[in-house]
């Protein structure tokens, strides 16, 4: 049974108490092992029973129809690993997701945990930076810088005290993946950190995660626990290497946190306000200390990277993006979860192929990829391959590979006012373009949505100065929303205009 | 011992609980509103002077941050995510109906003390959308039903 929020969300603490009140009523004894989420939202809350032939799979279950587990039924889906949605996946990072108990070390060294860790301990740090950068892994957090020139950057600097921060505020509407592995397998964020440390010769992480995910919040900070209690952290890392420790932050509800310069404000006990680069944080970070701030999937990823050896991930993927995404397809879905695949997939098989088009059944209009200052893509975009590059061609950009779909209902107009509201109600107030330019960029959208067609030009001068004057990408990428939205759906831009003439 | 003075000592405790930690602000002022149920006006100054800190600075961090409140929330409080993939599933829809139910806009309680309403923005159940958090408890799949239902647990 799932411990994921999404399930919880979707009834499963209901659904096991049924589940063992009928197993009573049966007289079977019931052995409930809580595991993370396979990332199949759409059928949670999924029950797998333990067959000999594997992991038979009910859902989406109700507490009314646990019958169904003991008797079969209509929501028998068969063996999980057999299901569509599973078969054609890539699991690298989230191979053990859903599958194990997260807090059991056993669990996690049965499923290759800890080989990577241990790999690395056996190799010098030359060696190590060489893997991660061989790799091809760039930041999963939305930026996309590769991750082992940040960690080379880090290594080579000198001084008494380094840092390893885990962005685990992921607050961008449409992503789940940061949550999902922390709450359904947090030992492979807490060995990325470790080999993180010992690569980069710093002896403290910080997993700071947002307040709005509780689950999480509780799952990592028992994992840490654990692992240090089992001397995976410590005064030694896994009994051989240097000192390193973690500890767990929360954040306080704001979204501009997730910039990783505001993070380390907000780590250090100020407001989240953006600090100017450079200085980078690799070089003056945290407490002004050489620091790596990773994206916790970046870093869940680094011991699938020593595990499997570098070229083995680079193999996947296309162009500059190697390896594998998470991607996570949410809003009007039928189906919607978390798919791991290589990158090089097209917007269009990803939306209409495994996410089965729309929950309402009406047809996609747009499909915002990135999170909240990602770009619309209409459906004449679709055939893009998920990369970086080739989003960055398109207007757009991967970010954290959130992908929310809208039917014909949705109002464009109305989605490029969000972006405005939202950047005004989360900008930290550092640098004007964002601060003044997302209140002016409301109030620019309301003259148009009056009528007035001479604020159009002035709206795309005032995207180009906050995309060329912001500080961070907060204000920088609101552009994004608006200027796809305008681009790709004038209509809904020209009919309050006709309405008023 | 006046309610003052009980205030004090135990604002005093918290910060001596944190001592040590590098950058503590932020995980005081969780435990500071775990402990009152906001961050108190009056608990400013004691911060600062706790953790060697200007008032300006501890102020500006508390109101820089969503979560602090500078008020005790309503017995209940109702959280519904704003962000875009609840809003492509109806969520506009069902906040605007909750606001009208409750006769409340965003941040306000109810004058009975009974609820406070807030936005959210994203509880990352985005493929379950939409989302909505009541008294910290995860709700997806949010509809009419459901919030009726949730709209009566939170009146009293």
């Amino acid at each position: 049974m799932p411990l994921d929020a999404a399930a919880r969300a979707c009834g499963a603490e209901e659904v096991v108490a049924a589940l063992q009140a009928e197993a009573v009523l049966r007289g079977i004894t019931l052995d409930v092992v809580r595991n993370g989420s396979r990332g199949m939202v759409w059928l949670e809350p999924l029950v797998e029973v333990e067959t000999e032939k594997g992991r038979a799979g009910f859902g989406p279950m109700t507490a009314a129809d646990v019958g169904q587990v003991f008797d079969g039924g209509p929501l028998a889906l068969g063996l999980v690993e057999d299901l569509p949605w599973m078969k054609a996946q890539t699991r690298l990072t989230f191979a053990r997701c859903g599958v194990i108990d997260p807090l059991s070390l056993a669990d996690y060294r049965a499923h290759g945990g800890f080989v990577g860790l241990e790999r690395a301990l056996g190799m010098g740090v030359e060696a190590r930076l060489a893997d991660v950068i061989a790799s091809g892994l760039r930041g999963r957090g939305g930026a996309g810088f590769p991750t082992g020139i940040k960690w080379r950057t880090v290594a080579a600097a000198v001084a008494d005290r380094k840092y390893i921060v885990c962005n685990a505020d992921e607050g961008d509407s449409g992503t789940f993946a940061d949550r999902m592995i922390m709450e359904g397998d947090p030992f492979s964020v807490i060995e990325g950190m470790a080999i993180a440390g010992i690569t980069v010769r710093a002896t403290k992480g910080f997993v700071y995660i947002r307040s709005e995910y509780p689950d999480a919040i509780a799952m990592m900070t028992a994992a840490v626990d654990v692992a240090r209690e089992a001397g995976v952290l410590g005064a030694s890392v896994a009994g051989s290497g240097p000192a390193f420790d973690i500890e767990v932050r929360v954040g306080a509800g704001a979204y501009v946190c997730g910039e990783e310069t505001s993070l380390l404000n907000s780590l250090e006990g100020k407001r989240g306000v953006v600090r100017a680069k450079p200085p980078l944080p690799a070089l003056e970070g945290f407490l002004g200390k050489p620091t790596v701030v990773n994206n916790v999937i970046s870093l869940a990823t680094i011991p699938v990277i020593f595990e499997r050896g570098a070229q083995a991930y680079a193999d996947f993927g296309m162009g500059r993006s190697r390896g594998t995404i998470p991607l996570q397809i949410a809003g009007n879905v039928a189906r919607g979860g978390l798919f791991e695949t290589a990158f090089g997939m097209s917007l269009g098989d990803i939306v209409l192929g495994l996410a089965g088009g729309t929950a309402s059944g009406r047809p996609v209009k747009a499909v915002q990829v990135g999170g909240p200052l990602g770009a619309y893509f209409p459906p004449a975009l679709f055939d893009t391959p998920f990369c970086y590059e080739e989003y960055a061609g398109a207007g757009g950009l991967v970010g954290h590979a959130g992908i929310v779909v809208f039917d014909d209902s949705a109002d464009m107009l109305a989605q490029a006012r969000f972006a405005f509201e939202f950047c005004a109600i989360e900008s930290c107030g550092k640098c004007t373009p964002c601060r003044i330019g997302a209140v002016r960029g409301v109030e620019t959208i309301d003259r148009i949505a009056r009528g007035e067609a001479a604020a159009v030009p002035l709206l795309t001068d005032l995207c180009d100065t906050m995309k060329a004057g912001s500080l961070c990408a907060l204000g920088g990428f609101t552009p994004y929303p608006v200027m796809s939205a305008l681009r790709h759906f004038p209509d809904d831009f020209a009919k309050a205009r006709e309405a008023a003439e | 011992m006046s309610g003052e003075a009980l205030d004090r000592a135990r604002i005093g405790e918290i910060v001596a609980a944190h001592q040590g930690m590098e950058g503590e602000l932020l995980p005081v002022l969780h435990a500071v509103q775990a402990a009152f149920g906001h961050v108190p006006q009056a608990a400013v100054p004691v911060l600062a002077e706790g953790l060697g800190l200007t008032r300006a600075e501890v102020h500006g961090v508390v109101s820089f941050y969503h979560d602090f409140r500078e008020a005790p929330a309503g017995r209940h409080v109702l959280r519904l995510c704003r962000a875009e993939a609840c809003q492509a599933m109806g969520g506009d829809r069902l906040a605007l109906a909750a606001q009208e139910w409750l006769g409340l806009d965003w941040h306000q309680t109810s004058a009975d003390g009974a609820v406070t309403l807030e936005p959210v923005f994203c509880l990352g159940l985005c493929a379950c959308a939409p989302a909505a958090q009541v008294n910290g408890r995860l709700v997806g799949r949010l509809d009419d039903e459901k919030l009726a239902a949730l709209l009566g647990g939170v009146r009293s």
